[in-house]
């Protein structure tokens, strides 16, 4: 087996060596009734081109030569050829966390600029190495609300992105925390008479996030300002960090739950991501995750370690401020080399773009017969449209013309019904949209249940 | 070495009492054993402490230890060079490296601590313990 | 040097700076389609509270310093590429490249997980064929592949108890942990809601069965255990600890992280397991990347799968559906389906082998009985139970000379190894974890050998150049307690820590 080092005869000498006849042998702690007789039944093995034929197969079943417009926590940027080039390389891909930090200065030094990025981009004053994604982030921001208030409520924004919320809820429930909801109004911003009639001094953090997952952004210094009246702490989340490029950072919130995937990380359906805990300093000691502190060694040089390791699970065990060992380090990577890539300039290009683009095609669907904005509050680059007609419906038609539409919002939110959140990026081509549109408008013209011709 | 008109615990504490204050630290045998201290993490004045509980900790680079209250009393002062210079629990763990102040211990409770003899006693045999 | 060379450094790769310590404005690495419709001005768009400026400490640099920056730093790791890592209980082992090609391919790398699920199938039959493999592999009856990492495996499988519990009228309220358990385990049990109770092990470092059933109390809601144990030795008695257990009631809870001694030759659901979890980026060759991402999928027995997290794969009309409509579910654990750009490079691995991946199981426990073997004269073994695809040694002999396991770890450095595990499992004082995977040829586990009985006769003869290793990396020895009395956590324009070279 071609990933296997050892010829025959060289099984046999250390086998030789161990003092056993064959390998069989040193399995023979496992009592006998556990230990298998037949070979599993697995597919395979394959070889190379096969493993390829087989990936590229499924490949050929999923959305291949598809336009789409879908965002709503995962988003299609421009992916320079340099992240791979960086990330694929042996020594970062390959290499383990970094406790030995004399044979991982590439790794360490690596996280310290990421953690520098990540506050630069929040305007927050700390940042750490990384945890899952975007939802455990945000579920970890707020047990982290809950051990430095010492209160147990929280009230969450509707607008929080609905799978960050039900990963919220799956946590709060086994620590005691009680979880509320405020809603939006016709802007699409938070209720902010709602919520300063429900906050109180039980009140361990406010959550929202900006822009939430209906595209619309957040009056976070407002926010900020109510939860900090009654000595709560304003929890903020971003799903999309591109929109950071040219939104006011939300530096007057507590704890900043950033999700990177826009900076380098493909879709791939899911994952693997890269979430970022970022706040105030004097907070450090009850973040969860990984912080890579500098340091000098003995001839005065520079150098990086992982530091305050007492907060993590391998030394505090019980007492951990999280249970998180394994993150999301090589996305993290991925991460830092984009953005070093756009830098200033880039990343403000890049969501001046999105912005444009997202304005044109609002202003576009606007001009079809039957369909209007929805939320009137400030936007970045997704936007939630009424329709005349069921979303799934006319969907279904953009299908045929190989157009993933908008997300249908009603399964999400029930007073949102005939509603669909359109992402728009600068990935997205202007052709793109304005064949998006007359195909909305072809699709809508035509009666309801008629012929489909 | 260890001062006589200090008292010990077995977790490695000291107390020592002056008029009603009852000043509390950790061992040179406790700093010692920790190696160098980075951080400590210290109860608010005005706390109520429980003799025997634990009330705080002490960070090293690879251990957190719990400190544990040898008297009863209420918080009144928190040493607040630590914060800044965590490494005076090294370098003078039985002076400038005292941890609180706490008012309202029974002195009762202290004399049921060990003494210097009895607290240098305690560690010769725990050394012995450890090496053998 | 004369005044005129300023900035003479000699080995420029080894003294490479931050990335914005070379920014200059103006200088840019990525440049933008230009844009096709009419541009915006974002202040009277958005109004000027919701505009800033640009972000500041953004560096400025150009793709080559990019490169240059990036691939310099990389020069500085040790990785599985350039050697053995003996990490106990990490399974180091080799990631195969093509894993990487074909989870980049068009048409996985591109899908959005909210895209219609019709043109999804080719991910969602990757995600089943994943779960069949490991279903197989492991004995047990129903999977999730959502949590993004073994501990968040590890709390899936606690949260999954306790559904199962509550639903039999009773959650109970603590659970049991070995002494020897890795970190994760206590602090996972904490956040579901339970409280840890320690079990010591016996006098073989093994599963103390009187003691566990002087434990298992109504009180008790699972005994979590890692098998291999972490000593690397098979618990000879689980299937007793199941029976334990079960008869109370209880539930065993089996921490994957060893199973690469164990798949094709034993399965834990055939010795009692009731859940478990796996590391994909242990034995399953997803890479490390310096911290992860990872995968840590949950296997469970037919009783617990109503409980599994949502969403389920499932079958309807002849085409894979994800199904989040399942009442008796704990809930969702993270967004969307998972890390499944990991998942793609564990089915990957599993069907290059197949059922040949019991040879990588028997080749581990090879590599490591014969650096037991060879070792075994000249540093200590605590315990004298049988080794599977892990070796534990203690560092008491070399203690007598004042050298203790971090030295010796250090100094392996500069025979150009990474170091194996020190100081755990906390059973054994001064432990040496020993793990070599697999993916070792003999010339490497002899190199490795050497290397170790070169080190225990310096111990012997120079002490002071154990104690005071490594001398041959970049840096040497860094001052972690700097580092955490006075934390720098990130760059700042002028910031005051300029070091000479």
């Amino acid at each position: 087996m071609r990933y296997l080092p050892k010829s025959p005869s060289e099984r046999q000498e250390m086998l030789d060596v161990i003092g056993v006849r064959s390998a069989e042998e040193l399995f023979r702690s496992i009592p006998e009734e556990f230990r298998l007789k037949r070979p599993l039944n697995l597919p395979g093995p394959l070889s190379e081109a096969e493993l390829i034929r087989y990936f590229q197969d499924r490949a050929a079943e999923n959305s291949r030569g598809y336009t789409s417009f879908l965002g709503a926590g995962v988003y299609n940027h421009l992916r320079s050829v340099v992240v791979d080039t960086i990330i694929q390389r042996g020594e970062f891909l390959t290499s383990y966390t970094p406790y030995q930090a004399e044979i991982s200065q590439g790794t360490l030094q690596a996280i310290f600029e990421f953690q520098t990025l990540m506050c630069e981009l929040t305007g927050q004053e700390v940042a750490n190495a990384s945890m899952w994604d975007g939802s455990t982030a945000t579920t970890e921001a707020v047990l982290m609300a809950d051990r430095l208030t010492d209160r147990q409520r929280v009230l969450v924004a509707r607008s929080l992105h609905p799978e960050y919320r039900a990963v919220l809820a799956t946590y709060a429930k086994n620590v005691g925390l009680e979880i509320h909801e405020i809603g939006f109004t016709a802007s699409g911003q938070i209720d902010t008479a709602a919520l300063a009639a429900a906050i109180d001094a039980q009140t361990a953090a406010v959550v929202v996030q900006s822009p939430n997952f209906l595209g619309v952004i957040e009056p976070v210094a407002q926010i900020a300002e109510l939860a900090h009246a009654a000595e709560a702490l304003a929890v903020v989340a971003i799903a999309e960090g591109v929109s950071l490029g040219v939104v006011r950072p939300p530096a007057e919130a507590d704890i900043v739950a950033l999700e990177a995937q826009s900076f380098g990380l493909a879709p791939s359906y899911g994952g693997p991501y890269a979430g970022a805990i970022a706040t105030r300093e004097k907070f450090v000691r009850q973040m969860p995750g990984r912080l890579a502190g500098q340091t000098t060694d003995s001839q005065g040089r520079r150098g990086f370690c992982l530091t305050l390791a007492t907060r993590e699970q391998h030394i505090r065990r019980e007492r951990a401020t999280s249970n998180i060992c394994t993150n999301q380090a090589l996305c993290a990577l991925a991460a830092t080399v984009q953005l070093c890539l756009l830098g200033k300039q880039g990343l403000r290009e890049m969501a001046e773009q999105n912005l444009a683009k997202a304005q044109y095609a609002l202003a576009k669907l606007e001009e079809i017969p039957g369909v209007r904005r929805a939320l009137s509050g400030p936007v970045f680059n997704e936007f939630v449209i009424r329709l005349p007609r069921s979303v799934r419906l006319v969907n279904a038609e953009l299908l045929r013309e190989k157009i993933i539409g908008p997300l249908p919002l009603g399964p999400f939110y029930p007073d949102l019904t005939k509603c669909g959140l359109v992402c728009v990026t600068e990935t997205t081509s202007r052709e793109e949209i304005d064949r998006l549109v007359a195909s909305v408008q072809r699709i809508l013209a035509k009666p309801l249940g008629g012929s489909l011709i | 070495m260890y001062p006589n008109e200090y008292r010990y615990t077995k977790e490695h504490e000291w107390v020592r009492l002056e008029g009603g204050t009852a000043t509390v630290g950790i061992t040179d045998y406790a700093q010692h054993a920790l190696g160098d201290v980075v951080y400590v993490e210290m109860p608010r004045a005005g706390t109520k402490l429980a003799a025997g509980k634990s009330f705080g900790t002490v960070e090293s680079v690879k251990a957190v230890s719990e400190i544990y209250a040898p008297v009863s009393g209420e918080v009144t002062e928190i040493n607040a060079s630590l914060a800044g210079a965590p490494e005076l629990i090294n370098t003078d763990p039985h002076g400038q490296g005292w941890l609180v102040k706490v008012k309202g211990a029974a002195p009762s409770e202290i004399t049921t601590l060990m003494d210097a003899a009895a607290y240098q006693a305690y560690i010769a045999e725990k050394e012995k313990e450890a090496s053998a | 040097m004369s005044d005129r060379i300023k900035a003479a450094r000699r080995n420029v790769s080894r003294n490479e700076g931050l990335i914005f310590e070379k920014s200059a404005p103006g200088k840019r690495g990525v440049e933008l389609p230009p844009l096709d419709v009419p541009a915006v001005d974002a202040r009277k768009l958005l109004g000027t509270d919701y505009v800033r400026d640009g972000v500041e400490g953004l560096p400025e640099v150009s793709e080559i310093e990019v490169i240059r920056h990036f691939t310099r730093l990389s020069t500085w790791n040790y990785a599985i590429d350039l050697g053995m890592y003996p990490l106990g209980s990490c399974t180091m082992k080799y990631n195969p490249r093509v894993n990487e090609f074909v989870a980049r391919l068009d048409g996985i790398a591109t899908e959005h997980p909210y895209q219609p699920q019709e043109l999804s199938q080719g991910c969602l039959k990757i995600l089943a064929t994943l779960r069949q493999c490991l279903l197989e592999i492991t004995g047990m009856d129903a999977a999730t592949l959502q949590p993004a990492a073994g501990a968040q495996g590890e709390l899936t499988g606690l949260l999954l108890i306790r559904a199962y519990l509550a639903s039999r009228g009773n959650p109970r309220k603590k659970v049991l942990i070995p002494d020897s358990a890795h970190g994760t385990n206590p602090a996972t049990v904490v956040i579901a809601g339970y409280d840890v109770e320690n079990i010591r092990s016996d006098a073989r470092g093994q599963l103390d069965i009187a003691r566990l059933k002087e434990l298992v109390t109504d009180d008790v809601a699972a005994l979590m255990v890692t098998n291999p144990s972490t000593l690397g030795t098979f618990e000879p008695r689980i299937a007793e600890a199941a029976e334990v257990l079960h008869s109370r009631g209880a539930l065993l809870y089996m921490d994957g992280a060893n199973m690469n001694a164990l798949a094709g030759v034993t399965r834990p659901g055939d010795f009692g397991v009731d859940v478990m979890h796996l590391n994909l980026h242990k034995t399953f060759s997803t890479p490390h990347g310096g911290g992860g991402p990872g995968a840590g999928p949950v296997l469970v027995k037919k009783h617990l799968e109503p409980f599994l997290p949502i969403p389920v794969l499932t079958e309807r009309d002849g085409r894979l559906v994800l199904d989040a409509h399942r009442p008796q579910s704990i809930g969702r654990v993270r967004a969307f389906a998972g890390n499944f750009g990991v998942l793609v490079r564990a089915l990957a691995y599993t069907l290059a082998y197949g059922a040949g991946i019991r040879q990588a199981t028997e080749d581990a426990v090879v590599n490591a009985n014969y650096i037991r073997k060879r070792l075994e004269d000249v540093y200590e073994l605590p315990y004298d139970s049988p080794s599977m695809h892990e070796v534990v040694f203690s560092d008491a002999r070399q203690k007598k000379f004042g050298v203790n396991t971090m030295d010796i770890a250090k100094r392996l450095i500069d025979y150009g190894f990474h170091p194996y595990t020190t100081a755990f499992p906390l059973i054994v004082p001064g432990a040496l974890m020993i793990e070599p995977t697999e993916s070792e040829s003999k010339e490497e586990c002899d190199l490795f050998v050497d290397a170790m009985r070169s080190i225990a006769e310096e111990a012997a003869m120079e002490p002071e150049l154990v104690k005071t290793a490594p001398h041959s990396t970049r840096v040497g020895r860094l001052d972690e307690v700097g580092a955490a009395r006075r934390p720098v956590l990130r760059w700042k324009a002028k910031s005051s820590a300029e070091a000479a070279d």
